[in-house]
């Protein structure tokens, strides 16, 4: 570059050959790689439905709707396992949701000092991080004993109730969708907080001004206003649930029985993967990826809703 | 004019409706961020008595024992994690971060908003998808090429699928903060589009890329559903003539496979390998916090 200061007019030269087309691959380089981070989207799709095609051609619609899972006969259906991801994720979320609005409230208001705060919003973003394995060790070997006592006492004082009839056997849906709640309320605290904390400050200034009590500011002022993002976090959570895999595997008891119960063992489709998987053959792998297409299917309807609420409310 | 003005007092009476419901809300709040709290430092304190209980350097050293035998450790396991990693990050740090300068750089708004919607319904994708999809594409392509079937190689693309997104966000937002001064000066002095982002651009945002990348890594390590099926898993040493093709062996599923036997001794080599992944989560996520703190 300092070679030609003698002949300065003539040094202002156009690019080179070679430097144009670098420039242009550089250019085109990036936006293939671009393109294929939406490509795998589609490549995924693609991909499970050829390997479940077998299953599809043989059970069709009504995979969905009946009761067999039976590897000996090659005859499946996976009405269990899709209740299931929707029940525990139910109990889940019914959990979750007001526990973590709660505190996503006392996270973005000025109940607490800043660094409290500050050492609170981490420690929820920490609990977010910690592998589910680790969540599904912890469940097997503390909540399952603490919910079966609380169990066996729901069992023998509502046991006329559907939902408690059965005696606890330990795992079952009730310990899913507690440690669903505790795994999901990361993620809808810290949205939900987010959401409160974009409102702007006016709006609030506003309502105290008027004579509003704090709580009535919260509920007729913040909440309605972050409305779309608290809606957008709680998706994102539901989401979260039904794929969630590992500690609900550790601690659902897998049974692929379908029982209005919360305390009996049950089964959810990414348990069922997680369980068989690695041992099928045949047909069986083509009916678990089906199944597998089906939840894919379920969260990509989930999490495509949540993203358009929040790209709405980004623009608003 | 003003006679039949209330004389009432400004301050709200303490025993009125609406502050009793104010102070029994506050109340209601603070039990919720205590609901939240009492789980993490229930699953934290409880990882940390059992884990350390448990560990000691043969850990490290030590293939997994028998059944029922004491002292051993998953030396492999680590290996192997560390593997799998490797080869996600390889795979996903190249192609997340060259796609997110595509975003930044030089794509119209229309194309970036669709991909940007793709990369965040992709990290929405249930990690035992991710290894649903790896078995199809590398498993089932090694049983066709007869070089094997589960493999380090199908570990490694599954934790690069989820690590993807994670990346291209995070590269996304490091460098739309860098200022447009920088990209302006240099592409004043004549600096082609190429030298402007490899040369300003991306050096200027690569603490928050690195940092981004480290916590995509440190998520990963504790990704267990897609290595289920994909790397299956091992009780012997990687043979490292042929590292990429055989059963790998990972923490993760090292704690899965010995929390739900019965033999105490596996139970406990489980707590030891949760405390291992906690603490790389929980150490990776402070560096990270510290970082993005000192450049802020």
């Amino acid at each position: 570059m300092a070679t030609n200061s003698q002949n300065l007019p003539s040094a202002i030269k156009s690019r080179s050959e070679a430097e144009k087309s670098i420039d242009r691959g550089f250019i085109w380089l990036t936006r293939i790689f671009a393109l294929a981070i939406a490509g795998i989207l589609l490549w995924i799709a693609v991909q499970v439905t050829i390997a479940a095609w077998p299953a599809i051609q043989q059970f069709g619609a009504g995979f969905l709707t009946k009761r067999t899972w039976n590897p000996v006969n090659d005859d499946y259906g996976v009405l269990a396992p899709v209740y299931g991801t929707i029940v525990s994720s139910f109990i889940g979320l019914l959990l979750a949701v007001p526990i973590g609005v709660g505190t996503a409230v006392l996270l973005s208001e000025d109940f607490l000092p800043v660094k409290v705060r500050t050492v609170l919003v981490f420690l929820v973003e920490l609990l977010a991080a910690i592998p589910s394995v680790v969540y599904g060790v912890w469940g097997i070997f503390v909540l399952v004993p603490i919910l079966s006592n609380l169990g066996r006492w729901l069992n023998s004082t509502l046991g006329w109730l559907p939902i408690f009839s059965t005696a606890p056997t330990g795992p079952g849906m009730l310990p899913a969708g507690v440690i669903l709640a505790i795994m999901t309320l990361p993620i809808i605290t810290a949205i939900s907080r987010d959401a409160l904390i974009s409102v702007p400050p006016s709006l609030r200034q506003a309502s105290l001004g008027l004579g509003a009590t704090r709580w009535e500011t919260i509920f007729q002022v913040l909440i309605p206003s972050a409305f779309s993002g608290i809606v957008s976090a709680v998706m994102l959570a539901l989401g979260r649930a039904m794929g969630e895999t590992m500690a609900v595997t550790m601690l659902i008891g897998n049974s692929n029985n379908l029982s209005a119960s919360l305390l009996a063992p049950a089964n959810t489709i990414s348990s069922l993967l997680a369980n068989q998987f690695s041992e099928a053959s045949g047909l069986q792998v083509a009916a678990l990826m089906y199944a597998a297409l089906v939840l894919f299917i379920l969260t990509l309807i989930v999490n495509i809703l949540a993203e358009l609420i929040v790209i709405r409310v980004k623009r608003i | 004019m003003n006679t039949d003005f209330p004389e009432r007092s400004l301050s709200r009476a303490p025993m009125s409706g609406r502050t009793l419901f104010n102070t029994a809300m506050t109340g209601i709040a603070f039990l919720c961020g205590a609901l939240a709290l009492l789980p993490l430092l229930a699953v934290l304190s409880y990882v940390i008595i059992k884990g350390f209980s448990s560990l000691n350097l043969s850990i490290f050293t030590e293939l997994p024992p028998a059944p029922l035998r004491q002292g051993g450790g998953f030396g492999n396991a680590i290996l192997g994690t560390i593997l799998m990693v490797g080869i996600g990050a390889l795979i996903s740090i190249p192609l997340g971060v060259i796609a997110a300068i595509y975003l930044t750089e030089f794509s119209s708004g229309k194309i970036s908003r669709w991909i940007r919607f793709a990369t965040n319904v992709l990290s929405g994708v249930p990690s035992i998808i991710a290894g649903v999809f790896a078995y199809g594409v590398v498993v089932l392509t090694l049983v066709k090429l007869n070089l094997g079937s589960y493999s380090a190689l199908g570990g490694g693309f599954a934790l690069a699928i989820l690590m993807l997104p994670i990346i291209v966000r995070t590269t996304d937002e490091a460098l739309q903060l860098v200022s447009q001064d920088l990209r302006q000066a240099s592409v004043g002095l004549g600096a082609t589009n190429f030298q402007t982002v490899t040369q300003v651009v991306l050096p200027a945002a690569l603490p928050a890329i690195v940092t981004g990348s480290t916590l995509s890594i440190a998520r990963a390590a504790g990704e267990t559903a897609p290595l289920l099926f994909t790397a299956l898993f091992s009780s012997f040493w990687i043979d490292w003539r042929n590292p990429l093709f055989q059963p790998t062996a990972s923490l993760a599923v090292l704690v899965y496979n010995f929390a739900i036997s019965p033999f105490k001794n596996w139970q406990s080599l489980a707590w030891a390998a949760s405390l291992i992944l906690v603490l790389m989560v929980l150490i990776t996520s402070i560096i990270a916090r510290w970082a993005t703190r000192q450049k802020a």
